[in-house]
């Protein structure tokens, strides 16, 4: 695959950066997203607790398999719901 | 950069299996290398000529390149590598001349026309640029995993206006700068609003991406340099909660070169040129200019030809100047002017049959624009279609005449459009109640003629809110190549 010829100005650098971090999660409403391997909602399980005790609203959400990327009603739904994601990524 | 070799004296003869010239000549071509240096570059297969011992493979066409080879057989001459002489196609005399033997080719006909070198096949010419031409790309280069699609990957970059974009590959780019005999690293401009210099290289990035031809880009650059200019205040049409846009109107002779639209839906959709060259424009802004929706752009609720709007003006049966000429150009000009306007507004009369009743007619919906109670801050585009032109051209009124008639009929009493007449908070000063008050400020209505041959539909494409000195004033410039 040939490369492309980046059409900007360069002043940003080419490397995609991730998104700035929320400065606060008040106000936020945050998804909780198991991708369904073992022990991801041991590790979800104790976040919601924490983020409970401080007041923030949590959901859990999770995908059916590990094995393949979330079907787009699950990502729809978490986008019209939720400001944040956090997701467990590894047993 | 010479493909000769610099001690190289003798004869270079480029050919191909798929010529039946070639074919022909291999007799001769045998004969000569007999008692001549000669070497023999087969296009196509090297095992062709077979009759000839050390024929070189040219399959990569970098010699054709080099040499511009247009024509096969082509034999040239060459002492200490420098070429003498060249022949293309078969001419057996001036062959037996150029080698010096006069027995060369003895029962083969005269005369035998060559084929196309393999070299100028339709997209080749671009594909050897890329490999061996000397023109060196500058922009970064952004690399595609293996099992990434490259139109997804544009998209999630934020390159796109929401539709597809050709993906602009070093040899698309080339392609594109071969449209231009300007230099690939001349800054034409600095684009709003992170004041980005932009380089001819970008804006044919941006040109391949909008899906433009080679042939569209002297056009395309022409808009972006209007856009740069002061008095355009491309900043501002940008940052602008106002509907506005740059609307791109090519004048001359290269509106029919390339194939624009002047004619049916000349303000719509499905011709290349006219779709592609105002979404250059609209992609160069956003892309080098960093000007994108909920950033700087604030438009509160934009309209549809901020994906690009441009066409061209029907000049060819028109009884009216062209509105390059009336801004100081000749016909055989072929310009662009830019006009920050919002959406179109149709106008439809069809019992006007006199210029009095149809001026008239297109002044009620030219007061409406911006709102019908702000007059002298809001410019105006009109375009007039060809069966409203016919009422000024039977009844014989000039360009000239219509705009002071116009004029007459767009000047009201200031008291009948202050703020509040009409239990209207919006309008006028009160200070101004005396005056007579004209819709638009003097140079701030453009009229031109467009559309196809039937239909009683004029239409004003309306201005900015802040049109004029304070904001932003139409511009033409002359398109170079």
């Amino acid at each position: 695959m040939p490369a492309l010829l980046d059409p900007t100005s360069e002043l940003l650098p080419a490397q995609r950066e991730a998104l700035p971090r929320p400065p606060s999660l008040s106000d936020k409403r945050v998804a909780l997203l198991d991708i369904s391997k073992p022990r991801g909602d041991v590790f979800l399980d104790h976040l919601e607790a924490k983020l409970g005790d401080i007041g923030v609203d949590a959901r859990r959400y999770s995908k059916p398999t590990f094995t393949r990327v979330a079907p787009v009603d699950l990502k729809h739904k978490i986008a019209s719901e939720c400001d944040i994601v956090i997701e467990a990524l590894a047993d | 950069m010479t493909a000769i070799p610099e001690d190289f004296t003798g004869y270079i003869a480029v050919v191909k299996r798929d010529c039946d010239t070639c074919r022909l000549i291999e007799p001769a071509l045998q004969s000569a290398a007999a008692s001549r240096e000669i070497r023999v570059y087969s296009q196509d297969d090297p095992a062709f000529p077979a009759a000839i011992e050390g024929v070189i493979d040219e399959r990569a066409l970098e010699l054709s390149y080099r040499l511009n080879i247009e024509i096969v057989p082509t034999l040239i001459q060459v002492e200490s590598g420098e070429e003498q002489a060249r022949l293309v196609g078969w001419q057996r005399e001036a062959w037996r001349r150029l080698t010096d033997l006069p027995e060369l080719g003895a029962g083969l006909p005269e005369f035998s026309p060559g084929c196309g070198s393999k070299s100028l096949e339709p997209g080749m010419p671009e594909k050897l640029a890329f490999r061996f031409g000397d023109t060196v790309l500058q922009a970064r280069r952004v690399e595609v995993a293996s099992q990434q699609d490259e139109h997804e990957l544009m998209f999630e970059r934020g390159w796109s206006d929401g539709l597809p974009l050709v993906p602009p590959t070093e040899e698309r780019v080339l392609n594109m700068l071969s449209g231009t005999t300007r230099s690939p690293t001349e800054i034409i401009g600095i684009i709003p609003p992170d004041k980005a210099p932009c380089t001819i290289e970008k804006v044919a990035i941006n040109a391949v991406m909008a899906g433009c031809k080679p042939e569209y880009l002297p056009v395309v650059l022409a808009a972006v340099e209007a856009a740069c200019l002061d008095e355009f205040c491309m900043h501002g049409v940008l940052a602008t909660t106002y509907f506005a846009a740059p609307i791109v109107i090519v004048n001359g002779p290269v509106a029919a070169q390339i194939g624009m639209n002047w004619s049916h839906n000349a303000l719509g959709q499905g011709n290349r040129a006219n779709s592609t060259i105002g979404r250059a424009l609209q992609l160069v802004i956003r892309n080098v200019g960093g000007g994108r929706p909920g950033g700087v752009d604030r438009s509160t609720l934009g309209q549809p030809g901020k994906v690009g709007f441009c066409f061209a003006e029907r000049e060819r049966d028109s009884f009216w100047e062209s509105l390059a000429v009336e801004r100081g150009f000749s016909p055989e000009q072929s310009t662009v002017t830019l006009f920050a306007g919002g959406g179109v507004l149709p106008i439809g009369d069809q019992k006007s049959r006199r210029p009095e009743s149809l001026t008239r007619s297109l002044a009620l919906s030219l007061k409406s624009v911006y709102h019908g109670k702000i007059y002298g801050n809001t410019d105006a585009l009109l375009v007039i279609s060809p069966e409203n032109m016919r009422v000024f051209r039977q009844a014989g009124w000039s360009k000239a005449r219509f705009r002071e008639a116009l004029d007459e009929a767009l000047t009201v009493d200031g008291r009948d459009v202050q703020a509040g007449a009409g239990g209207i908070a919006e309008g006028m000063p009160p200070r101004l109640a005396e005056k007579r008050l004209t819709k638009f400020r003097p140079d701030g209505l453009l009229i031109v003629h467009a559309g196809g041959g039937a239909g009683m539909w004029s239409a004003v494409i309306t201005g900015w809110g802040r049109s004029g000195a304070h904001g932003s004033v139409p511009v033409t410039v002359a398109i170079k190549s």
